[in-house]
């Protein structure tokens, strides 16, 4: 593909992921020789309607948001969905565990018929219309954009990680935050961050999604094995929007 | 033949978030004048009901990607003003740290990559690269020191991961505070080419001033970001950061899914400027000067200069950093586990965000679980002085060229650096 054509794009989300590309800093300047960006709100004043790949940050929550990613999809011949709001709802799909009604009056009080705070339950980008590539984490690693479009631009098939952040965790000699009395995520969370969160004194908790055969009774145990409840893992798997 | 202005500017661009600008005039008549906030609304104050008080901070700081360690700092000391959680004298001066290392790293990018093209007459920064290849390269480098600190202090640029209830997850080394130290010491030059660079385009600051009222955390004789109550250029009163309902005074109006607010009259601003004006006496030598040679006095009511007074604070934390690191270093760095003994209670907390002042109120049950929240945040405080900044200044100029009246009302908005995906979730309303 020569020089293709790149927009980015955000529905309901903290635009967290796209500053991470910002954050390449000399890497994206590079970057930008290969592609053509050609809009980007949040960076750049230029906008059009003709592009090969569009990359969307955010879930999507509203009527408005669900035509305009339908109406993505027909210009763009590839459609990245980027971080854990667009991949799999992110912590946006906490608002499904309360009726939509409810969520409405508890923020905006008895303004909240008003027709600007329309919303649907939280839906992820793949629920809506079809994704071809998916860059995990909230935030993203950027090298793991970086990664998708360079497969992208020499014809390769970018591939997600199939193993869980536990892997990842115990190369790199973490104590178990099971160890600390913790509950942790990382038997069943996609890998890639190298397990950012339990190398930096925290527990996983699970923004890269759950692998797809995740291996739950190993989870179960795990959890069993230090006196912590699956409730309690549920609980913590619904923070980032798995379930 | 009569002239018309329609300007409907969707998704004001180079900003955080999506606003819209409406203008429709004829013959200088104004007829509709708008600042709307169309932002999808994600209900924060609902979503972290049911949630255990351990976990907050991690979902809070998804309000937003560019205010994450101020969100996660808001949270965490309410949570611990909630359960009385005690502090030590390191952890807050590690928080300090970082929390100043998020203040340069906005203020770079805001002032760097966002507002700058439009003082050199580009869309974007990408021309730039080609064009003023120095001053990209001290933008980069400075972007990338304030991303350095919250990586090495906080475990991560964007989304902190080791800022929890009670202290620090892990402590830096201090091998990694004496590596910042010298990357910090070595900025100090890049910003004053910064300040350089800002002072040859200021005559591209559009001349418009508007007495308001403007409104940041004081704690004298310190410029604060993180400790501190409220105070106002509006009276000598100094309100309790556990009152801040009294302060922001939010209501709903149609067209913005963003509560807007006000104090002692219509409209009042947050952010580097009302810091600079109620706390310009205690700056940092290097910051002082710095905003002298960039003509920024106390006092000041032009909206635009406060990415000028970003630039100042930027010098002042790098400034404020270096010290604070050597203060730690001294002290030693000293393993300490957070602990928290959960109990039922109510706490709020203000920290400065980049954009201004960021209020965050929780209760809690026995068992550590989220009943109530409630969140007031920067960029709609601002929402109603921008719109009265809209309706002071296009008078002034709806005689001129169509697209130069958008130009200057983006750049207005722009200069407030508003944070809108932060801006759509609130609880509490009061309605006007």
């Amino acid at each position: 593909m020569a020089k293709p054509r790149i927009a980015i794009f955000d529905l309901a989300c903290c635009e967290g992921c796209q500053l991470q590309i910002v954050n390449m800093e000399d890497e994206l300047v590079q970057l930008l020789t290969l592609v053509n960006p050609v809009e980007w709100r949040e960076a750049m004043s230029d906008q059009s309607s003709n592009y090969d790949i569009a990359i969307i940050e955010g879930s999507v929550t509203r009527s408005a948001d669900e035509m305009r990613v339908r109406d993505i999809r027909i210009r763009a011949k590839y459609v990245i969905a980027l971080g854990a709001c667009a991949m799999q709802g992110g912590v946006n799909k906490l608002k499904n565990n309360f009726s939509l009604q409810e969520v409405k009056k508890e923020v905006y009080g008895y303004a909240a018929d008003q027709a600007q705070f329309d919303t649907f339950r939280t839906k992820a980008l793949a629920e809506v219309i079809k994704v071809d590539f998916e860059v995990p984490g909230c935030p993203i690693e950027a090298s793991e954009l970086a990664h998708v479009i360079k497969c992208l631009l020499t014809g390769r098939r970018p591939k997600l990680a199939e193993h869980p952040v536990c892997v990842e965790c115990k190369m790199k000699g973490n104590c178990c935050r099971y160890e600390y009395d913790e509950v942790c995520l990382g038997p069943i969370t996609r890998a890639g961050c190298d397990a950012r969160c339990p190398s930096n004194g925290f527990w996983c908790f699970g923004c890269r999604g759950i692998l797809p055969d995740a291996n739950m009774d190993a989870a179960r145990e795990a959890a069993a094995l230090h006196g912590k409840s699956f409730a309690v893992l549920q609980s913590k798997l619904e923070l980032f929007g798995s379930e | 033949m009569s002239k018309t202005v329609d300007i409907h500017v969707h998704h004001v661009t180079r900003v955080e978030g999506h606003g819209n600008i409406r203008v429709r005039a004829t013959d200088g008549v104004i007829e509709k004048l708008e600042w709307q906030v169309p932002e999808a609304p994600r209900f924060f104050e609902a979503m972290v009901r049911g949630r255990k008080y351990e976990d907050i901070q991690t979902v809070v700081s998804r309000i937003c990607g560019i205010c994450s360690v101020t969100h996660s700092l808001a949270a965490i000391k309410a949570i611990e003003n909630a359960m009385d959680i005690p502090i030590s004298t390191q952890t807050d001066r590690l928080r300090i740290l970082t929390h100043y290392g998020e203040q340069l790293e906005s203020h770079i990018l805001h002032v760097g990559y966002l507002v700058t093209p439009d003082l050199l007459g580009q869309k974007s920064v990408v021309p730039l690269v080609g064009s003023h290849p120095d001053v990209v390269n001290v933008v980069i480098d400075l972007h990338r020191l304030g991303n350095l600190m919250m990586e090495k202090l906080a475990g991560r640029k964007t989304h902190p991961v080791r800022l929890v209830p009670g202290g620090f997850a892990m402590l830096p080394t201090a091998h990694d505070l004496r590596q910042l130290k010298g990357e910090l010491v070595a900025a100090v030059p890049k910003l004053e080419a910064l300040a350089e660079v800002v002072a040859n385009l200021a005559g591209g600051v559009p001349h418009f001033s508007r007495e308001t009222e403007f409104v940041a955390l004081v704690n004298a004789p310190t410029y604060p970001f993180y400790h501190g109550d409220v105070g106002t250029t509006d009276s000598d009163e100094i309100v309790s950061v556990l009152d801040f309902e009294n302060v922001v005074n939010e209501y709903v109006v149609a067209h913005s899914t963003a509560k807007w607010s006000k104090w002692h009259r219509d409209s009042y601003m947050v952010g580097a400027l009302a810091r600079f004006n109620l706390n310009a006496d205690y700056l940092a030598p290097l910051a002082k000067k710095t905003a002298s040679a960039l003509g920024l006095e106390q006092g000041c009511c032009n909206p635009y200069m406060n990415s000028v007074a970003q630039v100042v604070e930027s010098v002042q934390v790098v400034e404020r950093s270096i010290e604070l690191i050597d203060e730690i270093l001294t002290a030693g760095i000293e393993y300490q586990r957070p602990e928290a003994i959960i109990q039922a209670g109510c706490g709020a907390a203000a920290v400065e965000a980049p954009r201004g002042i960021l209020f965050h109120r929780y209760e809690f049950d026995e068992n550590g679980i989220c009943v109530r929240a409630n969140i007031s945040i920067p960029t709609n405080q601002n929402h109603a002085n921008i719109q009265k900044d809209f309706e002071e200044m296009v008078p002034q100029i709806i005689d001129q060229d169509q697209d130069h009246i958008r130009q200057q009302m983006e750049m207005l908005v722009r200069a407030y650096d508003p944070c809108i995906s932060c801006s759509t979730h609130y609880l509490d309303v009061e309605f006007v």
